[in-house]
Parts: C-alpha cells; structure tokens; sequence
C-alpha cells in the first residue's frame, strides 16, 4: 500500500486539523493521529485537555494543556487581607479543603510569627489527616471507575459522607470548610465531633478492606494497571513528583516527617512506599495511607490536650463573634484586623504540608502590609501533571484514562 | 559542619569570579547571586555528592514594580538526602528580561518556568518549549504584574462571536 504524505493533502485540510492546536507537526498524516482528548472529558478529572498523537492506538506524545480553571488565585491573595483568603483555599484543592486551611494558617503564621494553641495544633492535625482520607477515597473510587469498577466508587463515597458529615458538626460546613482561623481554628471540637471521629475510625478499617477485596482481586481492575506508566525514582524526583505518587516509586519522601509541622514528630506512623512505580502501585500506597492516617487521628484523639484554641494575640487574631458585640477592646481589635489586616513584619516565607496530593506550599512575601506583596501557591497537582506526557508514553489510548487516574489530579489546584 | 556552612564553602570556593550573598530568615536559608551564574550554581547544587539538591520544588518571580531590579526570580529547591530546603534568588532587570532557564539541570523546571514567563514575562533562555502555561497564546499582558489591574483588562480576552 502506498503511504500518504503531507503533500498529498490539501493544506486547507492539513491546516483545519491543526487550527486548534499550540503544538506542530512535522508529519501530520503519515501514520500519525492527532486525538484530542478533554477538557470535557469524565476521565480528565476536571477540565485537562491533553493533546494525544497516536500511532494507531499507541501514543507517542503527548501534550497536556492547563489553564481552562486558571483563575487567578495568586492576583487575587495580592489584594485581600490574610483572613480573606481562607475561604479562597478551599476552592485549590476541592476534595479536601481542610488540608489547604491549614497550609495556608501555617504559611501565615509562620510569617507572622504566631504560636497555636497545642489544642487547635492537635485539631488541625486531625482535620487534615480526615481530609486526606477523603482525596484518597475519591481518588481510589474514581480511578477503579475510570478502568470500569463503578461499584468501589459508591462504596468509598458512602465512607467520605461520613466524614463530611463530621465536618458538619465540626465547623457547619459540609464541603468549602474554611474551618482554620490564623492562630488557631474557628471554634473547639465539640465532644459530639470526636465521638463521631472515633466512631468512624473505628468502622472505617472493615470498610475499607471490603472496598479492597472488590479491587485486589478484580483481575481486570490489576491487569489494566499493573505495569501500566512506570516511572523510576531518579525520573519521577527530576520531574517533580510529589506525595503518593513518588512514594509509589520506592523513594521515603514525606514533609510530614522530612520536615515536621504541627505536632508530627511526637506521631507514630509509617511511610508506605512501593518500588514498583507502577499505577498499581500508587493505587497501594493511597490505600495504605488511609490507613496511616487512621492510625494518626486514633493518636491524636489519645494525646489532645484541653484548653484554648485560639492564640492570645489580641493584634494579630480576630476575636470570637461573641466578645466582639459585648468588648470594646475586641471590637476595636476586631475592626483593625479586618480593616487593614494583621501587617506580618516585612519579609517572606516558604512554608510546605504533605497536602493529600503532595508538597502544597505557599510561598509568601510580605512588605508589612495587611495583604500579602505576593503569594505562590505550590501546588502538587500542577507538577504532578508534568510527568504524564512521560508516564503514557508508549502506552494505549485507554491506558492514558487509568494513568490520569493513578496521579490524581484535582484541576483545581493545578489551574488555581 | 553545618550544611550551610559547606553550601558557602562550595560555592565560593568553585565560583570566586562572582560573590553571593547569604541569609537567614525564620529559620530558611538563601543564596542571592548573579542572574548569569544560575545554570552553573544549580548544577553544581544538585550534582554534587555531598548537597545533592536533586527535587526542584518551586520556581516562581517576585514583581518589585518599583525597584530598580524590577524582578526577582525565585528557586526552591530541596535535599532528599539532608531534608534541607535552600532558597535561591537572582534579581531581574526589566530591561533585559531575561534569565537561564535550569530545565536542565531538572525537568520539574519546565512547566515551573513557563507559569512564571506566563505570569511575569521573564524569557527563559534556552527553555525547551516556552510557551505560554494558563493564558492563552495571543494574550498580550503578564497577569501578575503589579501593573496589571485586578479586575483585568477590558478586550484583551476575546469572546466567541455571537
């Protein structure tokens, strides 16, 4: 059979194929297809668009797009107070909002030099472990969707329910928390909160080795990925990988003990870690987590102390609602902190979480001002994606959906 | 001997032609050099047995707007092997825009560098794909520029025809 050429095309059509696109193509039908996959894709986690060339069903490159959530969250932290961009973190990662309340609480009072109550440290400690439960249950549910198994989806969104349901209790709130306050958390777990905390570590463990047998030995669900984007620990570090996705390539890397916060090191808990650096893999070490965290939140519930969980710090911390209607210093406090902010004193700060995706962090200079001079949000997902392009690599079109799946990203914080 | 200590060393000691610039604040530490040391001074971070720098972290630039340097750019970059953070700054003029870029030195760089040719402007030179990473391409403006307004720029981003 004669092979077709560039030149045997018309260039009008050649030039309607390629309209759309950003990248070139030297050879654009010789045995190459252009597939453009999202960003209305159900796979795509969101709205990634990933440009696929093909040959036949093998992909052979591949060019992620980001941008179509891009909303201009680091513009956005230049002008407005440290306490109005709370509620804006949890829009980054939307699956678990709490773990970005806390990145963020943690940045600014690392710049502003406020020290937390051991209560409200031993609270957040709880809410962000919770949250990581939930990205992973959603994670594992969506990507054994994502190959076909639609019924482990239920069943681990029936366990986050759970979960949002103490939310609920804990701060009013099921989805967008903004539960953190800078110096502490907006107000005491209630005792009902931590009994439903206990109940639910408590049945979550049967829970989920039920959601796990479905998967562990269904023969599809470890044949489409075992194997399937592998990537070595020397690649996955120089990419950038982060969090379950690098520890599924066999390399310990987690901030919660390379660079403890909160209360971390007085924790015991493992770091699961793969060498296999396959889908698999990653799948094995989000379950894993979970069940660390578990294991975390069980010794946090043992070791929290009573007392108060906002930091004594009248010019810094807004006051509770309640004093600041009956106090005049609270109400003055009160109005100055909410007029023109906290003023950290000049200077700038990194400051990093092992978010439930990997390393979040928000790089933040301050010129003495009530809104931060600039905010940098690292987000994991951002340059989780990166790797993909080497992840599907010589890979089928429907392995690109369960690898999208493996690195779980949330669009929302790629894009911010 | 204190890392910091050995980072100082190395690197007056391998680059005596420029001087660097140390500090501390809140407990990170921070090399300030020369924009034209940078691929050098990042190879020799992440090459060298002893530092082994080998995760980039985080590249992003600050805007001074009135600053004689109008920009700085900043790399976060991380020791697996000594659980060690460095911060490396290099200040930017706006006249001559432009920097190395370290892609290869570590491929995270990339899409790092692209957001903050996006965001700021800065041209990355030698970058293997410079292209434009949240706006789209025809978009003339750098968003967080401090000259930028917040409510952005009426008509810059065309609407689908009616």
């Amino acid at each position: 059979m004669e092979k077709l050429t560039k030149d045997d095309v018309h260039p009008k059509i050649v030039q309607a194929l390629l309209k759309d696109t950003d990248i070139t193509i030297e050879d654009a039908l010789e045995n190459e297809m252009i597939l453009n996959m999202g960003p209305q894709h159900p796979a795509t986690h969101g709205v990634l668009r990933v440009l696929l060339r093909l040959d036949g069903e093998t992909v052979i490159g591949c060019v992620p797009e980001l941008g179509y959530l891009h909303r201009g969250y680091e513009k956005m932290a230049e002008n407005m107070s440290y306490y109005e961009y709370i509620p804006h973190t949890d829009r980054l990662d939307y699956i678990s909002p709490m773990a970005n309340n806390v990145a963020w609480v943690l940045a600014v009072e690392k710049l502003a030099g406020i020290e937390v109550p051991p209560r409200a440290q031993y609270i957040r400690m709880m809410v962000a472990e919770l949250a990581r439960i939930t990205s992973h249950l959603v994670a594992v549910g969506a990507f054994a969707m994502d190959v076909g198994a639609l019924t482990v989806f239920l069943w681990t969104l029936r366990e986050r329910e759970k979960v949002l349901d103490i939310w609920d209790i804990l701060c009013g709130a099921r989805f967008t928390n903004s539960y953190t306050r800078i110096g502490g958390v907006a107000n005491d777990a209630q005792p009902e909160a931590l009994a439903k905390v206990k109940w639910f570590i408590d049945q979550f463990d049967d829970n989920l080795t039920e959601c796990e047998k479905l998967l562990n030995t269904n023969r599809i669900f470890i044949e489409r990925l075992e194997n399937i984007g592998i990537i070595s620990a020397e690649d996955a570090i120089d990419l950038g990988l982060t969090g379950p996705s690098l520890r599924a390539s066999g390399v310990e890397f987690d901030i919660r003990r390379a660079m403890p916060y909160l209360k971390y090191n007085e924790i015991d808990f493992n770091i699961p870690t793969y060498t296999e650096g396959d889908s698999l893999a990653r799948y094995f070490v989000r379950v894993d987590e979970m069940r660390e965290s578990v294991k975390i939140i069980r010794q946090v519930l043992d070791k929290m102390p009573q007392g108060e969980v906002l930091a004594n710090n009248p010019k810094k911390v807004l006051p509770h609602k309640t004093e600041i209607y009956t106090r005049m210093e609270e109400l003055i406090h009160d109005f100055m902190i909410v007029n023109f902010g906290i003023n950290p004193p000049v200077g700038e700060i990194y400051h990093a979480i092992e978010g439930s995706k990997g390393e979040l962090g928000f790089y933040l200079v301050s010129k003495g001002e009530g809104h931060p001079w600039k905010c940098k949000i690292r987000s994991p997902s951002f340059n989780n994606l990166q790797a993909l392009p080497h992840l599907v690599k010589g890979h089928m079109i429907s392995d690109v959906v369960a690898i999208i799946g493996s690195i779980d990203p949330i669009m929302g914080e790629a894009d911010k | 001997m204190d890392l910091k200590e050995i980072i100082k060393q190395k690197l007056d000691s391998s680059f005596p032609e420029t001087k660097f610039e140390y500090s501390e604040y809140k407990d990170e530490f921070c090399v300030k050099l020369d924009k034209n040391f940078i691929v050098p001074v990042c190879n020799l971070l992440k090459k060298d047995s002893e530092l082994q720098f080998i995760l980039c972290e985080d590249i992003t630039a600050v805007d001074w707007a009135t600053r004689k340097n109008r920009f700085t750019v900043v790399y976060h970059i991380f020791s697996l092997k000594n659980k060690f953070r460095l911060k490396l700054k290099a200040d930017v003029d706006e006249k001559d825009c432009k920097i190395d870029s370290v892609s290869s030195v570590w491929r995270a760089a990339n899409w790092q560098e692209r957001e903050c040719y996006d965001m700021y402007g800065i041209i990355f030179n030698n970058h293997p794909d410079l292209r434009r990473m949240y706006m789209p391409e025809e978009f003339e403006y750098h968003p967080l520029r401090k000259d930028f307004p917040l409510l952005g720029i009426p008509g810059s981003l065309p609407l689908p025809k009616k």
